[in-house]
């Protein structure tokens, strides 16, 4: 690692100070679990390191307030896991944190670094997609509120301007029975990087809403008002066109080591097939 | 802002203050300025548990981690688990099942199955497993290290 300063800010107006003085010579810290492996292999020189441990309203927290759920920046994959309104409200978000990485990396990854890396991978991007989330952002004018799909751009990039940081992930709970799951694909069974990050939702007027990752530069959201897919009555063989046009955007890379992209894509099918089934199922669950 | 912090912390039920470089690993200052070579160095980017040691109740890489983070925690390695001078049940079990071969991976997956045992005493075998699927064995002692977990498991409910 080269040499850098550590600084731990106990506000986040510092925060943000210390971000706009040094631009991209600052690297901020919330579980390290990507910055540690960057900074050791000299991917990332900073000339400051700025952890967000410290601040007080960005440690690990999950709160409801005005049917908006809240997860503050620090807080941990085991946690969001853990979490009971996490698990009665974001089913598929639990699904997607306990397969982050092993236990050891679940303890110290954070939601917010996980979509600040803008890993096309990333596990919580599409239950973020699929549950609407909004991101929300402090920076030198002030707080603002993005919506996660304007806050995902590309491998490795986000809409975070300079001075900016994410203070939480906001999610609003369903006040309508919503179904939703998420599914991978892994090349084999435990810790490994996903060849397809994908889930579903499915509420009881029509709507399908249907998020899929690394199979292109981001993950994507798409939503079905047809009624179709969401249509219990409706047999899966008949789906699978609707189902289909939905990966118009799928663009998997030749070059990964991964899976192929005809492999890929075929399985991208299987898997929203999947998903939807089991979305389908718990929304027939909540509605009793 | 610094290049150089003192932490205090509690490693192994002692509390110790310790300057550190903000850019060293908490690997490295525990094996480097603390003594502590029980924790190993494998992969360093998180992919082998070699380095694991339970901070505050949990589980985690310390490769993945600077030194400075572990200020105001408690952290155990596995020079820790010994209850005066002698092997705790988990220690004893792997030995019982051999389930050290080379022994490089043991220390990590002590620290994972002593983490995982705590929130969980009675696991089944999947829970094990997956419990302990952030530590690999190149020697591929699974089998005996899975059974040495459960044994161990029983042992301490009896
Ligand atoms: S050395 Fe830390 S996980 Fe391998
Ligand atoms: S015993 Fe040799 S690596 Fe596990």
């Amino acid at each position: 690692m080269n040499r850098f300063q550590y600084a731990r800010p106990e506000t986040v107006a510092e925060a943000v100070a210390l971000l706009e003085e040094y631009g991209d010579d600052a690297r901020l810290l919330a579980g390290g679990t990507d910055l540690v492996i960057e900074l050791r292999n000299r991917w990332v020189e900073p000339k400051v390191v700025i952890d967000l441990k410290h601040i007080p309203e960005l440690t690990p927290s999950i709160t409801v307030r005005d049917d908006v759920l809240s997860i503050s920046a620090s807080t941990v994959m085991t946690d969001i896991a853990e979490d009971e309104l996490v698990q009665r409200h974001f089913p598929a978000l639990v699904e997607a944190a306990v397969v982050v990485g092993s236990v050891q990396i679940r303890a110290r990854a954070t939601l917010a670094g996980n979509i600040c890396n803008g890993s096309p991978a990333a596990d919580t991007s599409p239950p973020l997609l699929v549950y609407d989330a909004v991101v929300v952002i402090a920076g030198p004018e002030g707080t603002r509120r993005t919506p996660v799909d304007d806050f995902i751009v590309g491998p490795g990039k986000t809409s975070l301007g300079r001075g900016e940081l994410v203070t939480a992930v906001e999610l609003p709970i369903p006040q309508r029975p919503f179904g939703a799951a998420y599914t991978r694909l892994t090349r084999r069974r435990g810790t490994d990087l996903a060849s397809i990050t994908l889930c579903c939702g499915v509420d009881t007027d029509g709507h399908t809403r249907l998020a899929y990752g690394s199979v292109g530069p981001r993950a994507f959201l798409e939503i079905d008002d047809t009624g179709t897919l969401a249509d219990p009555s409706v047999s899966i063989e008949e789906k699978v066109a609707p189902l289909d046009q939905l990966f118009h955007r799928a663009s998997p890379s030749p070059k990964s080591l991964r899976a192929s992209p005809d492999y890929r894509l075929a399985m991208l099918r299987v898997l929203g097939a999947r998903a939807l089934e089991t979305a389908l199922g718990r929304l027939t669950k909540e509605q009793v | 802002m610094n290049e150089t912090l003192t932490i205090n912390t509690t490693i192994n039920g002692r509390s110790r203050s310790i300057e550190v470089e903000v850019n060293h690993t908490l690997l490295d200052v525990l094996r480097d300025e603390v003594d502590l070579t029980g924790t190993k160095e494998c992969c360093v980017v998180g992919e082998c548990g070699a380095c694991t040691v339970i901070i505050d109740g949990r589980p985690m890489n310390s490769c993945l981690m600077l030194a400075v983070e572990i200020d105001g925690s408690e952290v155990t390695t596995v020079e820790g688990l010994e209850i005066h001078g002698e092997l705790n049940v988990l220690q004893a079990s792997f030995l019982d099942e051999s389930a050290a071969q080379c022994g490089f991976c043991i220390p990590g997956q002590l620290m994972s199955a002593t983490a995982l045992l705590h929130d969980n005493p009675d696991p089944t075998v999947e829970q094990v497993q997956e419990g302990l699927a952030g530590n690999l064995c190149r020697c591929a002692g699974y089998e005996q290290i899975t059974k040495a977990v459960l044994a161990a498991a029983k042992e301490a409910m009896r």
